[in-house]
């Protein structure tokens, strides 16, 4: 925890989008207003909504996204070493979700048969060093880091995002009532 | 101007790297190449993912397609959600959908891009224009905006929450819901619903009107600097309706040169394969589409709200179509290629779609209830395309006896902008960073480009084109000989 410009204590929240849509990036906007409510309690560390782009000590992360490449592993375990309650967010983060629907098939195959030149049909597979390497498979968060919560859905919606977030910034169990809950 | 996209000696030159570029969608890397005096050699936008969702959405069956390529964005699933249901609508062999159908859908459409390019402006770009590009890193942001212009950044958080409700009534949720199905919709509009949605339409179209007038206000405080920022000619392409209106749902395809004269005009979309390719570069997971008739050099083209704006005749709607005369204005006839001005061309349109979601309020077939089309024969094979709040996208399907999908193509929005946004950013680096030190702020000065252009860097990760193979044998007098097929 840090303190605010009024010498108020708020919580630091990071957040990251891995393997994911950006989905529940967009439900915990869709906290509407109360964003303005959570700014009183929290402020953002390293988040695809600022311009910080490293993380440091902070309080929550929030990680949406299943584990796809090199990079999204750089960045859950920067958070996993900088925060202190990890959150997986979403179907993605939970279990892979949709974009886990290409562990069935060989990572090379749908490499070369996406990337052709069209000219000769030949595969070109982009290479240049300067982008990550895919994973064999899309990975679960927790089987890269250790998690502490799960929030599900696809995506959870905006009211289970601000129940979860309040319940624990201010120091309560998280409990989510069953119309909160969705497995979609 | 230098080609700053590839250096000759790239291992003398020094690297500086943006990563992750922030307050955008998904993931995206810049590098840029200087040498000792800080000149820069080379620029890249780099797309670090890669999915390969057209590769396993094949074997899945055609009516689930509109739920699961929505998961693409979460930013605008009903961009992908109504471009799938529309080819689904073909593959299915539904005939037109009935008016209410096509009525909702629209809605649906209208109140994603109030939603889009209300977040977009208020929430992700805003800070840079607000602020200044070379502010406090801690400051750019809407949290930010808030502390500072507490009832802006209210009516942006309203205006988007009101474009999420029109999508939520229509489809049962704000983000991933379920409405569009092959051949219509599977739920009318309550009239309770529609009620509600009604209630606040006249203050989001008022406060759209006000949100082109700040973005004026905000060009105003350097217009030469705002018509010049990340500069880039290019071709433009957008859907216009037969009278050459702007229409975000359905259409021909029309394209201009950097000058404004038409490339080609009223071109039915599902002959799309012959009219472009995709090129692959091997720094990006995302390809490089063109215009095959112009070549990759002289083909690529932006596509979005500035292209839009500018490719139409006109916009359906009047206050809309006002503000876009005064955005005309500016270029005194031709077209304009500053990024900047991309933010007053979308807050236009969000002002246009403000105005046609209250138009269908107010139409009584809007709470019908005969949703579903007539259905033939099935067709096996379906084209949808739409103008998604951030261009032109792509939804391409074959779908085998047994109704599984068997081809899968998609090229996204951003897809279509790859080359105008690194070209966009060669253009500030040359400007801006060239022979200077680098700092922090020079180097959101890149980010503000490619911010402008409003890329959803999931989609295109997720999208991969794969543009059939076609080989042609032709003799030496010209007539074809055979035609290799592949994909």
């Amino acid at each position: 925890m840090t303190t605010g410009g009024q010498g108020k204590v708020k919580v630091r929240l990071a957040t990251t989008s891995l393997a994911g849509c950006f989905g529940c990036h967009m439900s915990f906007l869709d906290i509407d207003e109360r964003l303005f409510e959570l700014a009183e309690l929290a402020e953002f560390d390293r988040s695809p909504l600022t311009d910080i782009k490293h993380c440091g000590p902070c309080d929550i992360a929030l990680i949406e996204g299943g584990v796809c490449n090199t990079d999204n592993v750089h960045v859950v375990r920067e958070l996993r070493a900088n925060a202190k309650i990890l959150v997986a967010v979403g179907a993605c983060a939970i279990n892979g979700g949709l974009p886990a629907l290409r562990n069935r098939l060989p990572v090379d195959d749908i490499l070369t048969r996406v990337y052709r030149d069209p000219n000769t049909g030949e595969p070109c597979v982009p290479n240049s060093p300067e982008l990550p390497l895919p994973l064999d498979m899309v990975y679960p968060v927790n089987e890269i880091v250790r998690v502490d919560y799960s929030l599900p859905g696809c995506p959870p919606s905006g009211d289970a995002v601000w129940k979860f977030l309040t319940d624990l910034i201010l120091g309560r169990m998280p409990r989510l009532e069953y119309s909160l809950l969705n497995y979609d | 101007m230098l080609n700053l996209e590839t250096a000759q000696s790239p291992h003398m030159l020094r690297r500086v790297v943006i990563e992750p570029v922030s307050r955008v969608e998904g993931h995206g890397k810049v590098t840029i190449l200087l040498d000792e005096e800080n000149r820069v050699h080379q620029v890249r936008l780099h797309i670090v993912e890669f999915r390969g969702f057209e590769v396993f959405i094949e074997g899945r069956p055609y009516w689930e397609v509109p739920v699961t390529v929505q998961r693409l964005c979460g930013i605008c699933p009903v961009s992908h959600h109504i471009a799938a249901a529309k080819a689904m609508d073909l593959v299915a062999g539904y005939g037109p959908l009935t008016p209410t159908a096509e009525k909702l859908r629209r809605l649906l459409h209208y109140g994603q891009i109030v939603q889009s390019h209300a977040l977009h402006f208020f929430y992700l770009a805003s800070p840079d224009l607000l602020f200044g590009f070379d502010s406090e890193v801690d400051r750019r942001n809407v949290v930010g905006v808030a502390a500072t212009f507490p009832d802006l950044a209210k009516r942006g958080v309203t205006m988007r929450k009101w474009g999420q409700e029109v999508i939520r009534h229509i489809v049962g949720k704000r983000i991933h819901g379920t409405g569009c199905i092959p051949g219509g919709m599977n739920k009318a509009l309550s009239v309770e619903e529609r009620d509600a949605l009604r209630r606040d339409v006249d203050q989001i179209v008022a406060w759209s009107r006000e949100s082109v007038a700040l973005v004026v206000r905000l060009c105003e405080t350097g217009p030469k600097f705002y018509r010049n920022f990340g500069e880039s000619r290019a071709n433009m392409m957008g859907l216009v309706d037969a009278s050459g209106a702007s229409d975000y749902y359905h259409g021909g395809l029309r394209a201009i040169d950097a000058d404004g004269e038409t490339i080609f005009d009223q071109v039915d979309y599902t002959t799309y394969q012959q009219v472009f390719q995709e090129e692959t570069k091997p720094w990006s997971y995302m390809k490089f589409p063109h215009i095959k008739a112009l070549g990759a050099e002289k083909g690529w083209y932006r596509v979005g709200p500035l292209a839009r704006v500018q490719v139409c005749d006109h916009l359906s709607t009047p206050l809309a179509e006002d503000e876009r005369r005064k955005f005309l204005a500016l270029g005194g006839g031709k077209p304009q290629h500053g990024a900047l001005l991309t933010h007053w061309a979308r807050m236009i349109e969000m002002l246009n779609a403000a105005e046609m979601a209250r138009d269908l309020l107010n139409d009584s077939e809007i709470v019908g209830t005969d949703l579903m089309a007539d259905k033939g024969p099935p067709r096996g094979e379906g084209v949808g395309v739409i103008e998604a709040p951030r261009g032109t996208l792509f939804h391409h399907y074959r779908v085998g006896d047994n109704d599984l999908v068997t081809y899968c193509n998609l090229i996204v929005s951003t897809t279509n902008n790859n080359q105008a946004m690194n070209e966009a950013i060669r253009s500030v680096a040359a400007r801006f960073l060239s022979g200077r030190e680098i700092t922090e702020g020079l180097l959101n000065h890149i980010e503000v480009a490619i911010r402008a252009y409003d890329p959803c860097l999931s989609c295109a990760t997720h999208a991969l084109g794969q543009m059939p193979l076609e080989v042609d044998l032709i003799d030496a007098d010209g007539a074809l000989v055979s035609r290799g097929r592949k994909g």
